[in-house]
């Protein structure tokens, strides 16, 4: 298009002149672990470009005040000659091939970009009409061709799928403005064919499948009409896995040669309802006071307050843009939160990537490193999380060659609420409010991306998929709708997530009705077609229901908070949703067929029999002979194991001063806590509650049933290490699964469905809610399809009457006893032991759930009432011998340790469990902790010493003698003295 | 009649809350305002003893942290500040509040229109944002917030960009001469950090965590003195109970008392 003849380009280059700039050194650090040796140094650089009518001292202005920091930067300031000049990325480097410039592509989410338009005004500019960002590496080394330039820019320094490069100078690509768009197509179901059918699905990328499609064609049939392009989309995002979670509310034929082992049910006429609302149903909890129904689980809290949780993953996004796929993830589970009327209080994450030492070569083509996937992901989670000002307080991270194409990214939200607080009265003639961020083509259908399996060009094909957050607009609707909600100026409220204002306004109409106008929805930028703008899944939005005398107080806080907000139609009682774009009808579907209309899937499942008999021991554990000191700190350097320190302390987990227990704990704040405790500042008593998790993808490949059991353990064991009453613990299931297609996938889920039913009830645990991601597969250039590992995280949010009765895990005294509490059956299979030991693997049965566990739990909380426990912490990856390690490493303390008569102590030392905990008692606690384990499997295992030694022994023989500094050393630091890794 | 403190509020602000809650155990009535609603409203300042810039990530951090609160406070709230500050009122800017300060010029102090700045907060040395409890030694008996503190201040910091610098060493130093330098990162047994991390947790010259004008009535720090005004928020309350940052809001309202 052609720009105004007074518009100029002005391009800024910020230098950081300080001598050590530690951006550019990170990116040199990130070079050579991609194995670039050749360069020596890389600077990186700031640009920005602003395009409109501005003179040399404006600009000038702008630079000195605006755009650097005088103290440690210089500006370079440049006129660009040739403004007209196409948007290219082939442009001929203009000075050396030791420059790459990176930029956004036009329509990507730039929130620097806005502000400096935004401050240039503050001012007095305001003739600025596009503002752009970029950055500038300046690299030094020698032998750069420029492949290898060419390498590093796609590799490292940008991701083709929101930004481009270019050697040398890069001009930027301003968001073209563009015509209004009213088109709308319209398909004439009624005489289309299967084949027909099948079409237009692939070509919409609306994964229906032919019965579903049949059933729109039926529907038309009927109705004697066409659908418009918005109608068959919105069908594809409502009826999609990602909103109605088909799979999960299937009817299952199960096939099971071998019912030897374990029998599951023949059929499932709903596998959902049969199984985990079943189980929270029979609990019957009366402290859950919503499961299931809403945006998140709600649970009682402190008798005024309520405390809602809820945890999604983005795992598609994060596979192909990994900061801003985390970042909208937590962004869209914070909205959840909001969308129940609560105020976030904490942020969890669980993170599964490929291993970080992959090789180039072996990775899938298409794919990005593991090693970058983590480091986006995790900035990503921090950027959101810590600017929206909420504490990031628990979390895992898992390595395993299964994520390297498919990393999965769970992000969970906790909210509290006075009790009651959300409202639910939509009343006819209610206005339908958006708030917060403008409209644009980010994110299209992506409810629909994330129910399809990803292959080598997914990345560009779902560019517009790709969404990045604004996390600062976000915080604003929290501070408006808090407000809003104390003042009752809203009847009803959602969130805008996968699916956009489609899903969020179709949701909060299903009940009633509604018209919408489409035009006065607020877009980023014209020229979006009415469906892109229904379809649209631009963060930041909520979706209010607001009767029409509120909206003069509703607005004014807005503008206060500088929240934007659109009033783009009203509640009816039609039972219909209509919507307008100006004069035109565009969309015209009854609530019934939109929402109830989606046939039932009907899926295979096929039990495949465990390769062991459940409880199966291999005696090879008595005959191996390894040196057990060794095996100790290589479990501990596991990347599973080993300190997550360095992540923990880029979120900040301590902001709302709530954070009782905090991720890190002991007398050098760097132990693994089991997990969190929050006694939130708004609540006015000492309750405090606690997050936990357990996931073992390693269990789920050999025992997808026992693994659920396993995991659900793990998580309420968590909990209960850190002082929460076993009574009142609620779960969160999330599940990362492959193509349910395949029967021996759903043969998995079906098992773990059913472990998830049988372990609610065993634990008298319910479930509040959950999420389910299915096609976590990739299907690589080779044609061959790669799913993960199945992978359950059950979340847990326990509750205490009092925050004083917490526990951390590290030892706090020498002389107190440390006791080993629970059924110890320790098992090899999918054990650390088992993954640092590759090639001497012991294989056998994965290691049981006790039925007694929940008993034991109860009696144990009764010690941690009567303040008797000092210390606690699980046994969990890695057995008993490294989850003493950890505790001696949180409180630099050493343990002396007798194991009693035993034949087989490599089995004991590194044999995995469930139901088991390690407790310090002090010396005169003895006979009252005791007493109250009686009759209850409880060992005294040894004592806390000054010494920092991890002895132990069998019947006074030496079994293992560690070193403090060196347990440290493996595990902070992943270096086995020795140099052995 | 207790002090009332302003809280500023921009779009980001995220430790108001904290903020507000220890200025109220401290005996303080907080008020947390949104710029826009101070720009259009014209609430009298004059109505207020204490001025509170709090913690978060004002627009987002966007062209450097604090500089275009900065901006919102050379641009719309000039006199308002300055009078505050000439005044002798209690003024404490934490975390993004000091960067704002900083980065308005209001401290180290108020230099003319044409000097150029000296003082800066750039990207932590270790290139990462970092949350971690630190110690910080109350240091100067000019800054009204520090006068009189005996005890080692537990808190925690959660910054990316804390690092203090200055466009020449000997401005750190004349800085200390003057009393200044209001708090420092330590060893939690009062042993000086010498710059190593991580007990100096982001590189800062002289160890320095806050500083404050020559009047002694700004301070400005990058830790969280808020954050720990409970037992339950130290992780090191069995070890080493105490070590409050109350004291530090005590004092503030106490000076506001009399303003």
């Amino acid at each position: 298009m052609k720009i105004n003849g007074s518009s100029a380009v002005y391009r800024f280059v910020i230098k950081q002149n300080t001598a050590n700039d530690p951006r550019s050194s990170g990116y040199l650090s990130d070079t050579l672990s991609l194995g670039i040796h050749q360069i020596q140094e890389i600077q990186c650089q700031d640009l920005y470009f602003l395009r409109g009518r501005i003179d040399p001292e404006q600009a000038a202005l702008l630079a000195n005040q605006l755009l650097h920091d005088p103290v440690t930067q210089s500006v370079e300031t440049t006129l660009l000659e040739n403004p007209t000049h196409p948007n290219t990325t082939t442009k001929k480097p203009l000075s050396s091939l030791q420059i790459i410039e990176v930029a956004y592509r036009p329509g990507v989410t730039d929130s620097v970009a806005e502000q400096i338009q935004r401050a240039a005004r503050i001012l007095g500019i305001s003739t600025i009409n596009a503002a752009s960002t970029g950055l500038r590496f300046v690299i030094k080394g020698q032998e750069l061709s420029e492949s290898l330039l060419q390498e590093l820019a796609k590799r490292l320094l940008s991701n083709p799928v929101i930004q481009y490069f270019t050697l040398g100078e890069i001009f930027p690509a301003f968001s073209e403005t563009a015509k209004k768009n009213d088109l709308v197509e319209r398909f004439n179901f009624r005489d289309m064919d299967d084949e027909d059918l099948l079409r237009l699905s692939t070509e919409r990328r609306a994964a229906l499948n032919l019965t579903e499609m049949q059933t729109i064609r039926s529907y038309c049939q009927q109705e004697k009409r066409d659908l418009s392009d918005i109608e068959f989309e919105m069908l594809a995002q409502t009826w999609s896995e990602h909103c109605v979670h088909k799979t999960f509310k299937s009817q299952v034929t199960v096939e099971q040669n071998d019912p030897s082992t374990r029998s599951f049910p023949k059929e499932y006429e709903h596998l959902f309802n049969q199984t985990i609302r079943a189980a929270t149903q029979q609990v019957s909890a009366p402290w859950v006071l919503s499961a299931f129904t809403e945006n998140a689980g709600i649970v009682e809290f402190d008798g005024t307050n309520e405390i809602s949780f809820k945890v999604e993953t983005h795992n598609h996004p994060s596979a192909i843009e990994p900061f801003g796929g985390a970042n909208t993830g937590i962004g869209g589970v914070i909205r959840d939160i909001i969308g129940v009327s609560a105020k976030p209080v904490a942020s969890t994450d669980i993170l599964c990537f490929g291993p970080s030492d992959m090789r180039m070569e072996d990775l899938p083509d298409g794919v990005i490193h593991p090693r970058r996937i983590a480091s986006g992901v995790i900035a990503g989670i921090q950027d959101y999380g810590n600017k929206m000002g909420i504490p990031t307080v628990n979390g895992a991270i898992w390595y395993d060659p299964g994520y390297t194409a498919n990393p999965l990214v769970f992000c969970g939200s906790i909210g509290i609420a006075p009790r009651g607080a959300n409202p639910h009265d939509i009343t006819s003639g209610d206005h339908i409010i958006v708030l917060g961020g403008r409209t644009g083509r980010d994110g299209l259908r992506g409810a629909t991306f994330s129910s399809m399996t990803m292959n080598a060009q997914t990345g560009e094909v779902s560019g517009a998929s790709v969404q990045i957050g604004a996390p600062v607009v976000e915080k604003g609707l929290v501070d408006v709708l808090m407000l809003a909600r104390d003042q009752h100026l809203y009847h009803a409220i959602t969130d805008c997530g996968a699916g956009g204002l489609s899903s969020a306004v179709g949701e909060i109409v299903s009940e009633t009705g509604g018209d919408v106008q489409l035009a006065d929805v607020p877009l980023k930028y014209p020229g979006l077609a009415p469906w892109e703008i229904w379809l649209s899944e631009a963060q930041e939005r909520m979706v209010i229901a607001v009767p029409a005398e509120n909206l003069y107080l509703l607005r004014s806080l807005c503008g206060q908070y500088e929240v934007e907000m659109t009033d783009i139609g009203v509640f009816n009682r039609s039972n219909r949703l209509r919507i307008f774009y100006g004069e035109k009808l565009v969309l015209d579907l009854e609530n019934q067929f939109l929402h109830h209309g989606l046939p039932q899937r009907h899926y295979s499942a096929q039990i495949i029999p465990q390769r062991f008999k459940p409880g199966e021991q291999n005696p090879l554990s008595r005959s191996q002979n390894i040196d057990r000191n060794v095996t100790l700190l290589r479990l501990l350097a596991h990347a599973n194991i080993a300190s997550k320190e360095q992540v923990i302390r880029d979120y900040d987990h301590e902001v709302q001063g709530g954070t009782v227990v905090k991720p890190l704990c002991g007398i050098q704040h760097d132990g693994p806590s089991d997990g969190s405790v929050i006694k939130p500042l708004l609540s006015q008593t000492k309750d405090a509650f606690v997050l936990s998790n357990g996931l073992n993808p390693e269990y789920g490949k050999l025992d997808p049933y026992q693994m659920t059991l396993l995991v659900i353990d793990e998580a309420i064991r968590n909990a209960v290490a850190c002082g929460a009453d076993p009574d009142r613990i609620a779960l969160l299931d999330n599940f990362c699964w492959g193509d349910p297609n395949r029967p021996e996938i759903m043969g998995d889920l079906v098992q773990a469905a059913q472990a998830c039913y049988d372990g609610a009830l065993r634990y008298h645990a319910p479930f509040i809610s959950g999420k389910d991601s299915f096609n976590n597969e990739y299907l690589g250039s080779d044609g061959k399809i790669q799913a993960i590992p199945p992978t359950l995280l059950i979340s847990a949010l326990g509750w205490m009457p009092d925050w004083e009765q917490a526990l951390t895990m590290d030892l706090k005294q020498a002389g107190d006893l440390l006791y080993l509490v629970g059924s110890f059956k320790p098992a090899f299979g999918g054990s650390h032991f088992n993954l640092v030991n590759s090639n001497s693997a012991i294989e056998e049965s994965v290691p049981l759930c006790s039925e007694t566990n929940p008993q034991l739990y109860r009696t144990f909380y009764h010690a941690v009432q009567q303040r008797l426990v000092i210390a606690c912490h699980d046994l969990s990856e890695g057995g008993l011998a490294v989850s003493i390690a950890e505790m001696m490493i949180a409180g630099r303390l050493g343990t002396s340790l007798e194991l009693g008569a035993n034949p087989d102590p490599l089995r004991t030392l590194f044999g995995e469990t469930a139901g088991c905990l390690l407790v310090e008692v002090s010396p005169q606690n003895k006979i009252a902790f005791e007493a109250i384990m009686e009759n209850l499997p409880c060992r005294l295992l040894g004592t806390v010493e000054t010494d920092p030694t991890l002895h132990a022994a069998n019947q006074g023989a030496a079994l293992m003698d560690v070193e403090l500094p060196a347990l440290v050393k493996a595990w902070k630091d992943r270096v086995i003295e020795g140099g052995q890794r | 009649m207790k002090p009332r403190a302003l809280i500023l509020f921009a779009q980001g602000t995220n430790r108001d809350g904290d903020a507000a809650h220890a200025l109220e155990l401290a005996g303080g009535q907080a008020q947390v305002i949104p710029l826009k609603t101070l720009r259009e409203q014209k609430i009298a300042w004059s109505d207020y003893q204490m001025l509170v810039l709090p913690g978060g990530f004002s627009y987002a951090d966007a062209l450097g942290a604090g500089k275009l609160l900065a901006l919102d406070l050379s641009h719309y709230f000039l006199d308002e500040v300055q009078s505050f500050v000439s005044a002798g009122k209690p003024v404490i800017g934490i975390c993004n509040g000091f960067q704002a300060l900083i980065k308005s010029g209001i401290l180290p102090d108020s230099r003319a229109a044409n000097e150029p700045a000296w003082a800066t907060l750039t990207y932590n040395q270790g290139n990462h944002f970092e949350c971690r409890w630190v110690s910080l030694e109350p240091s100067s008996q000019k800054c009204l917030w520090t006068r009189g503190l005996t005890q080692t201040i537990d808190c925690p910091v959660a910054h990316g960009e804390g690092n203090f610098q200055v466009s020449d060493p000997a401005r750190a130093k004349k800085l200390l001469d003057n009393d200044q330098v209001a708090l420092v990162y330590t060893h939690p047994d009062g042993k000086s950090a010498d710059g190593v991390y991580p007990i100096n947790p982001n590189g800062s010259i002289l160890d320095i965590a806050g500083i404050c004008n020559a009047q002694g009535n700004v301070l400005g720090l990058m830790p969280h003195p808020e954050d720990h005004v409970y037992p339950f928020q130290t992780p090191d309350r069995i070890h080493r109970p105490g070590h409050f940052g109350l004291p530090l809001f005590i004092n503030g309202v106490r000076h506001a008392a009399d303003c």
